[in-house]
């Protein structure tokens, strides 16, 4: 009988995993090199807070997004419903806030309704939030026809705060990142829910509600939504209904660059975190400083994608080939 | 029969039918607290279906399942659960994207709270050096990064762990097929020990070593029914295979067997080894031969199907096809029919370069395939253009034999195509495939059912992923099948 129980086999194992737990550091140190290369005042306090200025949101919307991966499923919703979160911000939480914080709220319930409709009905979760990004969206143009409307003071001044030392995007970024560590990966139910990404059959067997686990996932990617729109428009302080189409693509990009992987429950909030970091500044301060036209920023974002994503594959391929 | 205790489990007259199918015909069967029960059979005896029974996986049709002296009526895997029963079947149950101690937290939902990951991590620990001495696995590693012979043993250790939950009766299918010799001794000591201890256990294994060694009373399932059950003491490994298979003797010599023998100077269309196969036995088949794969099911012949398919393609070195190939595939729903398409164009698929008009697929010459065929091997329906759904299993897949035929294939590889279809349509299959041998076509059949093999010319029996025995026509029997496809021991 073929039972491979050898050590050398182990050992092996050890360090793929090691390096697909450094790649997304090291992608995050590489960017972070270039723009040190190409422009060494930048590697300051003011430097950073200004590169990082959006990384708040992007990070919030990763981990979001993030939740549904862990159960196998994709959010296609989430760049719009940032985008309405904004208007719902500019508008009803500053003019009447209890107003305000009762539609965030529903927002939040109709997420976890969405995964209980997911789950129930079996539907592709891809369909199923394609047609709400046009709710989304569709719901944020009747809110806010125009772009206006003013974030709420008390947003304003949070997302300006100015700890000493240390920029506060990068401050904001290690407390999301401890969150969702803590909160999935060490907590007895975080195991439930990726278990239930990992194999639904295994986990249902064992007693636990699949439908439980699917509608709390989805209702934790419409509360980190929820907060990813508050940072958003606290930094911008005024909304528009478009605000946040690219989130869609950015947050999906930085959980796959953080090690997630699309099927399997496989995720990592840190990783995930540092990879809406990269995504961050390789999506528009590096390529000023490599002084490519805002025309080829997008295409050049896609490359750098392909190319850490290849190095994923490759780093994965390695270790299981031999 | 003498038993340790008194009853834990007692089964009355249960009955399960899928479809036509027959899977268990009335078996009674009582389970002992601090008994071991093994139960052996051939493909399709139930014995799968009878532990999905206990463990509350599929409800039976009819008779009585009483458990810890009561009457079971709303049985649920949950109710299975909560009375202790515990199962480690063939597929595993763990999430590979977890680590060793997570998944013992997915098993206990009783382990939360402070220092839960500590606390799981100690449970599945512990009960891994009780049974599995010098394991090395550690409880921080994700599932998917220990061998598989690793991942059996925690998925082992996990079904004997106790947290609130009491177990009572632990099952037990295959559980060393992916253990060495070493691990698997010291699960069946194991296994021995907590026996002793007052649990009930079943044992399924194909290793009868295994099972004469560790068991206290032995069921024989054959045909949906226990035939026989007693003290293991009672059996040896020949009474054991015997009594697996029916009693009955080679049938003489028949025109296939001439074939057989004059068959010996036709071409060679197949020569393919399995991977691991130790020895020089390669599996050969020539022109106009039907060459069977046998043994107990999962054992490799899928996977020889599928490397024959690959080599004839050219994907892969190391066989030797030298003509087209056709599959006909086993698990119809998955790998054979497109749901979406009619009759015509089921049948029609794999022969499309006869069927076409310039560019395009002329919807004429499609038609007239399928009707030709229709004909020929009589597929129950008015009008080849309704949908492949709209046909009864049997007629489904003698649509996809229909493709299979119509092609240009010289080989035809079968895996196990017969499950679930009823016997009129068998009895035609044969036919039909003895008469496309006859015109030169050569069939490699994996079959699970034994009365399959008697179309054969030639049979393979395999065992553990390789070639274990090689029976021509006049040595065919039941018991030569049974005795090639249980080991003895490790």
């Amino acid at each position: 009988m073929a039972a491979s129980v050898t050590a050398p086999g182990h050992r092996l194992g050890d360090t793929r995993r090691l390096l697909r737990a450094l790649l997304p550091s090291l992608s995050l140190a590489l960017v972070i090199a270039a723009i040190a290369w190409l422009n060494p005042r930048a590697m300051s306090y003011f430097g950073f807070t200004l590169m990082l200025n959006l990384a708040i949101p992007i990070a919030l919307a990763t981990l979001a997004q993030m939740f549904v991966i862990a159960g196998n499923d994709l959010d296609l919703s989430i760049g719009t419903f940032v985008g309405f979160v904004c208007c719902v911000s500019a508008t009803w939480l500053r003019d009447t806030p209890w107003l305000g914080a009762l539609a965030l709220l529903g927002c939040i319930g109709v997420y976890a309704c969405l995964g209980a409709l997911v789950y129930l009905r079996n539907l592709p979760s891809i369909v199923v939030t394609l047609g709400m990004s046009f709710v989304w969206q569709g719901a944020a143009i009747l809110l806010l026809p125009k772009p206006g409307g003013k974030a709420p003071g008390w947003l304003q001044a949070i997302m300006g705060v100015k700890p000493p030392l240390v920029p506060f995007p990068v401050v904001a970024a290690a407390v999301i990142a401890a969150v969702g560590y803590f909160g999935l990966m060490r907590t007895s139910y975080g195991a439930i829910l990726r278990g239930a990404g990992g194999n639904p059959v295994a986990v249902r067997r064992a007693g636990w509600s699949l439908l439980k686990a699917k509608a709390t996932l989805f209702a934790l990617t419409g509360a980190f939504g929820v907060l990813s729109g508050m940072a958003l428009v606290g930094i911008t302080t005024s909304a528009d209904a478009n605000i946040g189409n690219g989130y869609t693509l950015l947050s999906i990009a930085g959980v796959i660059l953080g090690g997630g992987e699309f099927v399997g429950g496989r995720v990592s909030p840190v990783g995930a975190v540092i990879g809406a970091l990269t995504m961050a500044m390789a999506a528009s301060p590096l390529l000023t400083f490599l002084r490519i036209p805002p025309d080829w920023q997008v295409a050049a974002n896609g490359a750098i994608l392909v190319v850490v994503l290849a190095a994923r594959v490759l780093i994965g391929r390695k270790g299981s080939g031999q | 029969m003498t038993q340790a205790g008194a009853a834990f489990v007692t089964l009355g007259g249960v009955e399960k039918s899928f479809g036509a199918v027959r899977a268990l015909g009335g078996v009674d069967l009582d389970i002992a607290e601090g008994e071991c029960v093994g139960i052996v059979g051939h493909n399709g005896a139930g014995k799968s279906t009878l532990m999905h029974i206990l463990a509350g996986g599929a409800t039976p049709d009819r008779g009585r399942l009483s458990i810890a002296g009561e009457d079971q009526h709303a049985y649920s895997a949950s109710r299975a659960t909560a009375l202790g029963i515990r199962c480690v079947f063939q597929e595993l149950s763990l999430c590979p994207n977890l680590t060793v101690a997570e998944n013992a937290r997915v098993f206990h939902p009783a382990i939360r709270g402070f220092n839960w990951r500590g606390r799981a991590g100690r449970l599945i620990l512990d009960k891994l050096d009780e049974i599995f001495p010098g394991h090395g696995v550690g409880a921080g590693e994700l599932i998917q990064d220990l061998s598989i012979g690793r991942r059996q043993m925690v998925e082992i250790a996990r079904a004997f762990t106790v947290s609130d939950q009491p177990a009572r009766l632990i099952i037990l299918d295959e559980p060393t097929s992916s253990l060495d010799a070493h691990t698997a001794g010291q699960l069946l000591a194991h296994v021995r020990r907590s026996v002793a201890g007052g649990l009930s256990c079943t044992l399924i294994s194909h290793i009868l070593g295994e099972i004469l060694q560790t068991c206290d009373r032995i069921a024989v399932m054959r045909d949906g029914r226990i035939v026989v059950a007693d003290r293991a003491q009672a059996f040896d490994r020949a009474s054991l295979i015997a009594a697996m298979g029916n009693v009955e003797t080679a049938p003489p010599p028949t025109e296939a067997d001439r074939r057989a023998v004059a068959g010996s100077e036709r071409p060679v269309r197949v020569r393919m080894r399995p991977k691991r196969q130790p020895d020089a036995q390669d599996l050969v088949a020539r022109e106009g031969e039907i060459v069977g794969l046998a043994g107990l099911a999962g054992h490799g012949q899928t996977d020889l199907l599928l490397a024959t398919f690959a080599a004839a393609a050219g994907w892969r070195r190391g066989g030797a096809v030298n003509a087209a190939v056709a599959l006909v595939a086993g698990d119809r729903q998955a790998d054979g029919v497109f749901a979406q398409w009619s009759i015509a164009q089921n049948i029609g698929i794999s022969s499309l370069a006869r069927l076409r008009a310039g560019l395009l697929i002329s919807p004429r010459r499609e038609a007239a395939l399928a009707n030709s065929w229709r004909q020929r091997i009589a597929i129950r329906t008015q009008d080849v253009h309704a949908n492949i759904l709209s046909l009864s299993g049997g007629n489904q897949q003698k649509a996809l034999f229909a493709r299979a035929l119509a092609s240009a294939a010289r080989i035809v590889l079968m895996d196990d195509p017969m499950r679930g279809v009823d016997y009129g349509t068998k009895l035609e299959v044969y036919g039909l495939i003895r008469d496309e041998a006859a015109a030169g076509r050569t069939f490699l059949w994996y079959t699970t059912e034994t009365e399959e093999l008697k179309n054969c010319d030639r049979v393979y029996v395999f065992r553990d992923g390789i070639i274990v025995a090689h029976l021509l026509r006049g040595e065919l029997t039941e018991e030569r099948i049974i005795q090639s496809s249980f080991a003895g021991a490790h």
